[in-house]
């Protein structure tokens, strides 16, 4: 389970946490019923809160992407709602919006970025 | 603005009203804040703002002019020997007797402690990679810093207060004493009070913070809640704005010509509903880092102290 967080500016480290994890699954580096870290072990191993982890993990429960076994530690659920996809948009929207916002500054056109984008779509592949 | 606070019932201090006054200067003005049970307390503050002074009124070495401290249910004032003997204590300055060996400094702060735990004293030194034989003077400062850790802990207080704890510390030095605090606070359940001016330490290591100013607690609650209280803006004008748009509800605002940044207090609707009636655009909505909350509640404080 690799998990990297940052402090200073960006999202609050549940958060940070929570994506990371929801990414996991999507990318299928977590699959259905494997064991998250238990939150004392996350929390020592990116130095950081134990609360912070817990407060992750349950906002992962909340929206039914892990589920709590008592007393046996915290699985990925076996079928991890289809919130991932819609999460997965909200993410890249995000990312859309800012690569935007920077083109319109540097005074870079709708079609030239699109180009762009088509261009090194061409260029990075992916496994 | 403030917060609201945990209640006082289960805080491990309780700190209400509390002022103090040193020859006719107000260091701590109306201080309140609690700490609840099990948590990781941050006190942030710049050199001055009033922490170490805040700390010295939970150990009991300063009396309040007034107002009332409550550490582990007690008055550190009317029973030091109770408050003390459950709180572990690491000093800024870490006064340690320089001419003692870490072995005779270990043995000497076990004579104060009832509870020291001389097995878990033994597995912390080896931990630290402390020589038993040398004397305290002797180590560099990180190995004091651990040395002074070490006698903090060893008794297993109910709560750490630590004062800077990282100051003039590599960063190596500074994880393991972050790892340490974080392994106590998830293993047992202690909780850990401590000040620093380094933000990204308060932010990984802390789920509860105040931030004081000039005396003045500025900020107290949960970390994350206080973050997600506040809101950066990126900002586009159809127009060159010649000077800082006057956004009433903005924090702070930076920028130049046609781009802006503000920062702001949820709700954000409101902040922006001004600013389209400025002929703004709101391109980005981001949470901020704490650095950049405390930036600006100083500055603005600043501000105002110039203007009035």
């Amino acid at each position: 389970m690799n998990i990297q967080i940052q402090t200073g500016g960006g999202a609050p480290l549940y958060q940070q946490i929570v994506n990371q994890v929801k990414y996991l699954i999507a990318s299928g580096q977590l699959v259905p019923g494997e064991e998250l870290l238990p939150i004392r072990t996350l929390a020592e191993m990116l130095v950081i809160n134990p609360n912070t982890v817990a407060r992750a993990y349950l906002e992962l429960e909340r929206s039914g992407i892990v589920i709590k076994r008592r007393g046996a530690g915290t699985f990925v659920a076996d079928k991890p709602p289809t919130v991932s996809k819609r999460h997965q948009r909200d993410v890249l929207v995000e990312r859309i919006d800012l690569l935007l916002a920077e083109a319109h500054q540097m005074g870079v056109t709708k079609h030239d970025l699109i180009e762009l984008i088509q261009k090194r779509s061409e260029r990075v592949t992916f496994q | 603005m403030k917060l609201p606070s945990p209640s006082s019932n289960g805080a491990v201090i309780s700190i209400a009203g509390l002022h103090k006054t040193f020859q006719r200067v107000s260091v701590l003005k109306n201080v309140t804040l609690h700490v609840p049970k099990g948590c990781v307390f941050g006190l942030v503050g710049e050199n001055g703002a009033g922490k170490t002074t805040t700390i010295k009124h939970i150990l009991g070495l300063l009396k309040p002019d007034e107002g009332q401290v409550t550490v582990c249910g007690s008055n550190p004032i009317k029973d030091p020997v109770k408050v003390l003997s459950q709180v572990g204590y690491l000093s800024e300055l870490r006064d340690l007797p320089g001419w003692m060996r870490v072995d005779q400094l270990m043995a000497y702060t076990q004579a104060f402690y009832s509870n020291w735990d001389a097995d878990f004293a033994e597995t912390l030194r080896e931990d630290f990679g402390l020589d038993p034989a040398k004397k305290v003077k002797h180590l560099s400062q990180g190995q004091q810093a651990k040395a002074g850790l070490l006698v903090a802990l060893a008794y297993r207080p109910e709560l750490l207060a630590l004062d800077e704890p990282s100051s003039g510390l590599d960063p190596v030095v500074r994880r393991d004493m972050l790892e340490v605090i974080i392994r106590r606070v998830a293993n047992e359940g202690r909780t850990v009070f401590f000040s620093s001016h380094l933000l990204d330490e308060i932010e990984r290591v802390c789920d509860h913070m105040a931030m004081i100013h000039q005396g003045e607690l500025k900020l107290t609650g949960r970390l994350d809640d206080l973050r997600e209280s506040y809101c950066q803006l990126t900002l586009q004008f159809r127009h060159e704005q010649s000077e800082s748009p006057c956004i009433t509800r903005a924090l702070e605002v930076t920028g130049q010509g046609k781009h802006w940044k503000v920062l702001c207090v949820q709700p954000v609707q409101s902040v922006e509903k001004e600013i389209e009636a400025l002929g703004g655009k709101v391109l980005n909505r981001s949470t901020p880092g704490l650095d950049q909350i405390f930036f600006a509640i100083v500055k603005k404080h600043t501000r105002h102290s110039q203007q009035t």
